[in-house]
């Protein structure tokens, strides 16, 4: 019994060590005062107030939702291409081409970041956001492949050729059958490559030059201590947005295993 | 055979080195109920997807109402198909899977309509079309393939081993039903089926493959009387082979001496694999009987019960006959007042040269 209580302790430890700096985001948003101390002063939607009236917040905020919208679809296109072919056809080297593409996925994001800065200087593109694009491209579309194949690898071969068998040429069997069998795979990944491009922060700093994404200019504000509320009362938002989108992602992949009448083999969450 | 609809010539097919079918060439009549049959890896479904266009065939032709159907897809041929998997659209309602073929039909929505619910209604499965796809049992699965083909009233209709994902009772119950349907519809079934029992019960001809080749190709009663090879003889239900010599040519086929049996006459369509002085006859079990006490045949052959298995309504024996090593197996009808042997015992057999086949 003594062991069954340790271990729960550990667990409640391991949580609040993980997830109690996040609480006091909300905390420190809401409250009436420059100085992030206890006890709290008092309630205020003051900061909140002066996100609306900065302007280069704005700005970043544009960019931010710019960067990750062309950053999930591109990826999404590419990991549907890539989970296609690993799900259908048979070529020599497969297995190591897929591996090359799931690499960036424990590439140290320092690394990435830096060579790609140096590739970028070389070949004398200037930083805009659509180098950020292509770094978070890059970094995504392994979780795409990841969430997509599952979708695709679980389409019964037959069930194409089937709709060929009853007269659909192949473009309308990609429209009638796959896409709607693989839309909730498609979307979990539009939802998810959106996340992680909103929240990435080192390669967006090396490659964004004058156009700071949201946690660039997030960082960027740390120098000034008076706008700390502030910071934290857009990181609320942020928390807030990003564990909204995870859960939709969740509940459209669970949907579509459900539809297609699969088991779940895993997801992220 | 009524006017041909599918006509194969020399058709090979190479999967890169391996050669999957070995020049297949047949005509299947329309109309008619024909069965593939052979063992696992013989290329039958390999053909079947010839047919329907999903595979390209390496060399020779196929033809679908005297039409070369090379470079047509699979979606411009007349034909459908019953997939193992059953592919049933799990996304799609029962209706909308039946009706999936009939959208580039000129039909109106009213009358794709009947359609479906007709189509649905042959098959059994009337006021099921609302129901969501992936709710559906095995056997109505099945059914919902077979409407969605049937309702496009295809000039082929090709069923890769429709039947062997059922349960036992459920694949009797199908059997009979696919037969009925298809002598209702008029549609020219192709089957593929490793299973001989099932060949045997539902077609009107069948073609046994091994290896990519066809061995032999014809109704099932010749096909079990009258096996083209020894090998054929082994795959449909059970054949003894005993040693057997070939003597002195008759006017109408040959004179045979069956070892531990005796002489008679073959007719030259007992000796499909030509002539040779040495080889075995093949007889099946039920062309062989257990004389009783008193009772008399032409020919007769002394033997002893080596072992007997009581099966209710039959008893199987294994049985020497006197002069061989090996044993055959004999299988006798019970009829009341006849009494089973016991091994050990002395029997006389009968036995009918009209029965045999000579392989050399
Ligand atoms: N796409 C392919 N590539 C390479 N070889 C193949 C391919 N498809 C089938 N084969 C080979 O061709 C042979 C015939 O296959 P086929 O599927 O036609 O057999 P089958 O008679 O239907 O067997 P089963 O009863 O097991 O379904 C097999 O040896 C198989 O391994
Ligand atoms: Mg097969």
């Amino acid at each position: 019994m003594t062991g069954k209580r340790v271990l729960t302790a550990y667990a409640v430890l391991y949580l609040l060590f993980l997830y109690a700096p996040i609480v006091l985001l909300p905390l420190f948003a809401f409250n009436d005062g420059t100085v992030i101390a206890f006890p709290l002063r008092g309630f205020t939607l003051e900061w909140f107030e002066e996100l609306t009236r900065t302007a280069a917040l704005h700005q970043a905020t544009l960019n931010s939702l710019v960067i990750a919208s062309s950053t999930s679809v591109l990826a999404t296109c590419l990991g549907m291409f890539a989970a296609r072919a690993g799900a259908r056809f048979r070529f020599p080297g497969k297995g190591g081409i897929l591996g090359f593409i799931m690499l960036p996925l424990v590439l140290p994001e320092i690394i990435v970041a830096i060579s790609l800065l140096v590739v970028l200087l070389q070949l004398g593109l200037s930083l805009s956001i659509w180098t950020v694009v292509a770094g978070h491209v890059l970094i995504c579309t392994p979780f795409a492949v990841a969430i997509l194949n599952g979708s695709f690898a679980g389409l019964d071969r037959s069930l194409e050729e089937a709709a060929v068998d009853l007269g659909e040429t192949p473009l309308s069997t990609f429209r009638l059958v796959t896409l709607p069998l693989v839309t909730p795979g498609i979307v979990a990944s539009l939802l998810i490559c959106f996340t992680i491009s909103l929240d990435e922060f080192i390669i967006a700093f090396f490659l964004s030059g004058n156009q700071p994404t949201l946690p660039v200019y997030l960082w960027s504000q740390l120098r000034f201590p008076g706008r700390l509320p502030i910071i934290f009362a857009l990181g609320t938002i942020l928390v807030c947005l990003s564990v909204g989108l995870l859960v939709a992602a969740e509940i459209f992949r669970r949907r579509g295993l459900r539809k297609a009448g699969l088991k779940d083999t895993g997801g992220f969450l | 055979m009524t006017r041909p609809i599918i006509e194969l010539r020399n058709v090979h097919k190479y999967y890169g080195d391996y050669h999957a079918l070995r020049g297949i060439t047949a005509d299947i009549g329309a109309g008619e109920f024909f069965s593939l049959l052979g063992p696992s890896g013989c290329g039958k479904t390999t053909l079947l997807r010839a047919i329907a266009g999903f595979e390209d065939i390496s060399s020779g032709a196929i033809l679908i109402d005297h039409r070369e159907m090379e470079g047509v897809p699979p979606n411009k041929r007349p034909t459908n198909m019953v997939f193992q998997s059953y592919a049933i659209f799990p996304h799609l309602s029962v209706a909308q899977n039946v009706g999936f073929g009939l959208r580039r039909s000129p039909m109106s929505g009213e009358e794709k309509r009947k359609a479906v619910a007709e189509a649905l209604e042959m098959v059994g499965l009337g006021g099921y079309g609302a129901r969501a796809a992936h709710a559906l049992s095995g056997g109505q699965r099945q059914r919902v393939a077979l409407a969605r083909a049937l309702i496009l009233k295809p000039k082929v209709l090709l069923l890769d081993e429709p039947l062997s994902a059922l349960d036992k009772k459920m694949r009797e119950q199908m059997q009979h039903e696919l037969r009925r349907l298809q002598r209702q519809v008029g549609i020219t079934f192709i089957l593929v089926t490793h299973d001989q029992e099932e060949a045997l019960i539902m077609s009107d001809r069948i073609a046994v493959m091994f290896e990519g080749s066809v061995a032999q190709l014809t109704d099932p009663q010749t096909l079990y009387r009258r096996p083209a090879t020894r090998r054929v003889g082994e795959f449909i239900g059970m054949m003894n082979f005993l040693p057997a010599k070939l003597s002195g040519e008759t006017s109408g086929g040959a004179m045979v001496e069956v070892a531990g049996l005796g002489t008679a006459e073959l007719l030259s369509d007992q000796i499909p694999e030509g002539r040779a002085r040495e080889g075995s006859i093949g007889v099946r079990p039920e062309s062989l009987t257990i004389l009783h006490e008193g009772q008399t045949a032409p020919r007769e052959a002394n033997a002893e019960v080596v072992e007997r298995t009581y099966y209710g309504d039959m008893t199987y024996y294994d049985v020497r006959p006197e002069g061989v090593d090996g044993t055959v197996s004999v299988s006798m009808r019970n009829m009341p007042g006849r009494r089973v042997s016991e091994p050990g015992e002395r029997v006389r057999l009968a036995w009918d040269p009209a029965a045999m086949v000579f392989f050399p």
